[in-house]
């Protein structure tokens, strides 16, 4: 995928403004062994994006820590330095959260992928950052349990990057985001500290700094451990394919079945362009000539599972449908899938390049949203195919063009900008899944009044003052966090009583 | 002070402010009470706040006002009655936008109207702020989570007047840091909260409650895990026991449709062993933790794994202390409640606390008094405090430093020290 909105420094630039980093680097060795520092400018390269390759920036150094107590001492580093550091897991990322900083220590958390622990009484199970998320899922199968979030890149993606990102996936929808799933974080602080937020009972004491933490995507620091909490493996899972000849037809089954109560695990809906690219690119074979593909996924006991497929499909019957198709073993299910979980790729057919935009909408408003994003499409001559989680409300237009065509490439960008500001327009959010990091931190302030982003900015500041935290993500303009202005009064109570008191 | 001075000021902001009394703040006798009727009013009512430099405490209504340490300071208690709407209540998204001093039961019967819920078991005189502020949550915090997981946008006002939000109406939403999990059981210490938004689930169209009798400890305990680990799907797994050394009471909530819960109930009862299930709970099936007048609320938290073990400290410290406190709670979320009668002594029910955290010192996990009387609290303070440690100590003062830099919010309520 390839974006307008780029940036990039060389690799001349980066020797020049990194020359302080980069004298880190014995430091550093003497921290995390020879092998885990890299400064060859070629192996620097390797790390200059992640999975939003338009943003591209090499690093001064990169260090591959195996500890937590190494990861620390890298910080503390930092800190003492006065030098940005930028935390990455699997570099999946699709905001460029994990673009390194110039003049900044790139710390890359792939080689902590131990899972340290499963307590499948307690139903938890502690790993490292760099632990995969779907191999979390892989270790606690055999006693019947499994980890809810699933981001789409989920073979791949760490458990450390979900917790930056507050990642979601298909069945968020029901189960939840990472933010209900992780109890617990080790970190090491912008400080070098290391600390726990949280204890894995779910139950917090004090503030809820593991929430505040959770999605702040690398900006207060750096997890070393993450608290997951499992869920028992549902005892039985039907998919439901429906195929509509509009996706207004779709539109409405999806609100006669939240209408009826269902909160099915996921809904997913695909527009005639992404099916017809899913089916040349898999051979999913989903109903030809359908203009929209309605995928509902229901979960839990086998009885409700039965009650709730039974007033599935007749809603989706009474919607218009003209086809329906239903899955209970796990095989049919996948192939089903097959056509859902590769519309990105396959849209990719479709044109010489494309950008992934990702938006949210309240559900009910995704009609006139679409309406809308179809009318920019007329207007501009860019092409956008339409994927989204229908039961939530987000959208992942994939706005298409041939960025060998003049100009075509800042028309697609324009539309796609256009798209997140229809989703604001109607209360939503310019990101439900993939983050703001460097891509949408200009959107910030259509979303939010200055006033927000400086009280968002206070948790920036009491975690990281000095502002090296993976800065210039999520927010347009940093905060200065100078002394805090305001007066006491009185003895300091602690001083005062000796008792635990704010 | 000019009381005057400050009279006038708040009256020309704050629709309403009258004369303070002793059972406003739970602790200091307030000189006013403010009673905005919106977001601005109140920010109005928090800088002249600021200008006077007025100890601040917010008041929902005002059932666990007397939670943690009381307020070193109370000048100005901000109560939230007049902002008590649903303002806006979208079925078709599952979501709801509430004023903070809204009543839980009011809040129910909008939302039933088209059949949803916010899905927290608390006390109906409860105020969505004070849910909230008190990170208040029943049994079926097993399935639906706490305050902090249904909340999906929040708006605050800061200890300066400044009005900020964060989230929005969207239930999936990653932009921007999310306060909401901050004030989430912040205890009026970080700011005031004006309004929320959350999410949604519908009503279930049934319940059963599926309850069993233990002796053993263990069998209670692996009675606890099955059913909280069972894909059954449990809403709730509660634990009962009147006193420390007697039988273990279970209680399972099954929750979904007539034919479903009928169904899951029965196997769910026979993984219990001797379960019998019924449509309404048992008289011994507790809400969200309270405390009587007098009492002492002890809350444990811990890994279900380590069941057993917390049930064992519970009853090793009951000994000890020669108090007999009554234990209940959500078992299967892993936190239970031991409350120690009005009777006991202040001096047994810190030796109780004392002896339960030494008992439980290497597990994961805490023991915090959410509520005590001030005997309890002076007894306690010699004996490592009513908080449980916490690690992240330096980080809190930090954030409550940055948004009430002049300790002016419920100052002294919160676990920490600065």
């Amino acid at each position: 995928m390839t974006s307008t909105a780029s940036t990039s420094t060389g690799i001349a630039g980066a020797a020049s403004a990194g020359a302080l980093a980069a004298s880190l680097a014995p430091a550093m060795r003497a921290i995390c062994g020879d092998a885990d520092v890299l400064t060859d400018p070629l192996e620097l390269r390797t790390y200059e994006c992640d999975g939003l390759t338009s943003h591209r920036t090499v690093p001064a150094l990169v260090v591959l820590p195996e500890t937590a107590d190494e990861v620390a001492g890298v910080v503390r580093l930092c800190a003492s330095a006065g030098v940005p550091f930028v935390a990455r897991g699997s570099g999946t990322g699709l905001s460029g959260g994990a673009v390194p900083h110039a003049s900044g220590v790139l710390i890359v958390l792939s080689r902590m992928r131990k899972i340290l622990e499963i307590d499948p009484v307690a139903r938890r199970a502690v790993v490292e950052p760099g632990v995969t998320n779907l191999s979390v899922t892989q270790a606690v199968s055999p006693h019947g349990l499994f980890y809810a979030p699933d981001p789409s890149s989920q073979v791949v993606c760490s458990v450390g990057g979900n917790v930056a990102e507050n990642s979601g996936g298909a069945h968020c929808l029901k189960h939840g985001f990472t933010v209900n799933h992780v109890l617990g974080l080790e970190i090491v602080t912008p400080a070098g500290e290391l600390t726990w937020l949280g204890d894995g009972t779910g139950v917090l004491a004090g503030y809820d700094l593991l929430g505040a933490f959770t999605g702040s995507e690398g900006t207060l620091g750096i997890v070393t451990k993450v608290i997951v909490k499992l869920t028992p493996v549902p005892e039985a899972v039907h998919l439901v394919l429906a195929a509509y000849d509009s996706l207004e037809a779709g539109g409405r089954a999806v609100s006669g079945i939240i209408a009826a109560g269902i909160v099915p695990a996921a809904i997913e809906m695909m527009d005639a362009l992404s099916i017809e690219a899913a089916e040349a690119a898999v051979h999913c074979g989903y109903p030809a000539g359908a203009s929209a593909v309605l995928l509902v996924e229901l979960d839990g006991p086998a009885e409700e599972v039965e009650a709730e497929l039974a007033t599935v499909r007749s809603l989706c019957e009474s919607a218009g449908s003209r086809e329906i198709r239903a899955a209970d073993d796990p095989v049919q299910r996948a192939g089903i899938w097959a056509g859902r979980k590769s519309a990105f790729a396959a849209v990719g057919r479709l044109a010489p390049a494309y950008i992934v935009q990702d938006g949210v909408v309240p559900r009910t408003a995704l009609g006139d949203v679409l309406a809308r994003i179809s009318a920019l499409s007329e207007e501009s001559g860019i092409r956008v195919a339409n994927v989204f989680h229908a039961g939530d409300g987000n959208l992942h237009p994939l706005v298409l063009y041939d960025d060998a065509v003049p100009g075509e490439a800042e028309r697609a960008e324009v539309v796609s900008g256009a798209i997140l500001d229809a989703c604001i327009s109607y209360g939503g959010s310019i990101t439900g899944e993939h983050g703001v990091g460097v891509d949408k931190s200009r959107y910030m302030p259509k979303m939010f009044t200055e006033l927000d982003l400086d009280t968002m900015q206070l948790v920036r500041c009491a975690f990281d003052p000095a502002s090296l935290c993976n800065p210039g993500k999520v927010f347009p303009t940093p905060r200065l966090c100078g002394e805090v202005p305001g007066h006491r009064r009185g003895p300091h109570p602690a001083a005062a009583n000796g008792a635990e008191i704010f | 002070m000019d009381l005057d001075l400050v009279r006038k000021d708040l009256l020309a902001v704050a629709g309403e402010v009258r004369e303070a009394s002793a059972a406003d703040a739970g602790g200091p006798v307030p000189s006013f009470v403010a009673l905005p009727g919106s977001t601005d009013e109140a920010a109005a009512v928090l800088r002249v706040a600021a200008e006077h430099e007025l100890a601040v405490v917010p008041r929902g209504a005002g059932s666990r006002l007397s939670w943690g340490i009381p307020p070193a300071r109370c000048d100005l208690v901000v109560d939230m009655s007049r902002m008590a709407g649903v303002v806006e209540h979208s079925h078709g998204d599952l979501v709801a936008r509430v004023q903070a001093g809204a009543r839980m039961k009011d809040v129910r019967a909008t939302l039933a109207q088209a059949g949803q819920e916010i899905a927290l078991d608390v006390p109906a005189e409860a105020t969505i702020g004070g849910v909230i502020g008190s990170a208040l949550a029943g049994p079926r915090r097993l399935r639906y989570g706490t305050p902090r997981d249904l909340l999906i946008g929040i708006t605050i006002v800061r200890a300066d007047g400044t009005v900020a939000k964060s989230g929005g109406k969207v239930v999936k939403n990653v932009a921007g840091y999310d306060l909401g999990k901050l004030f989430a059981g912040s205890a009026g210490t970080l700011g005031l909260i004006t309004e929320a938004i959350f999410r949604l689930h519908p009503l279930p169209a049934a319940r059963a409650y599926v309850t069993a009798e233990y002796v053993a400890v263990s069998v209670a305990c692996d009675a606890v895990a099955a059913a909280a680990n069972s894909p059954l799907v449990a809403s709730a797994v509660v634990l009962a026991r009147a006193e420390p050394s007697g039988p273990i009471r279970v209680g399972v909530l099954m929750e979904g449709s007539a034919e479903g819960v009928a169904a899951r109930s029965a196997r769910m009862a026979d993984l219990l062993g001797t379960g019998t299930a019924t449509p309404e709970p048992p008289d011994w099936w507790g809400g969200a933790p309270a405390a009587g007048a007098g009492e002492t609320l002890v809350q444990v938290s811990f890994w279900v794994s380590a069941l057993g073990r917390v049930l064992d400290a519970l009853a090793t410290a009951g000994a000890q202390a020669q108090v007999s406190p009554v234990t209940a709670g959500s078992a299967g979320a892993g936190v239970l409640y031991a409350r120690i009668g009005a009777q006991a002594g202040a001096g047994a029910a810190a030796e109780f606390v004392a002896v339960l955290r030494s008992a439980l010192a290497a597990e994961r996990g805490g023991v915090t008094v959410l509520s005590g009387p001030a005997s309890v609290r002076e007894a306690l303070a010699a004996r490592g405090g009513m908080y449980q440690a916490l690690p992240a100590l330096a980080l809190m003062r930090s954030v409550k430093d940055q948004f009430d830099p002049g300790h002016r919010m419920s100052p002294g309520r919160f676990p920490g020290g600065s």
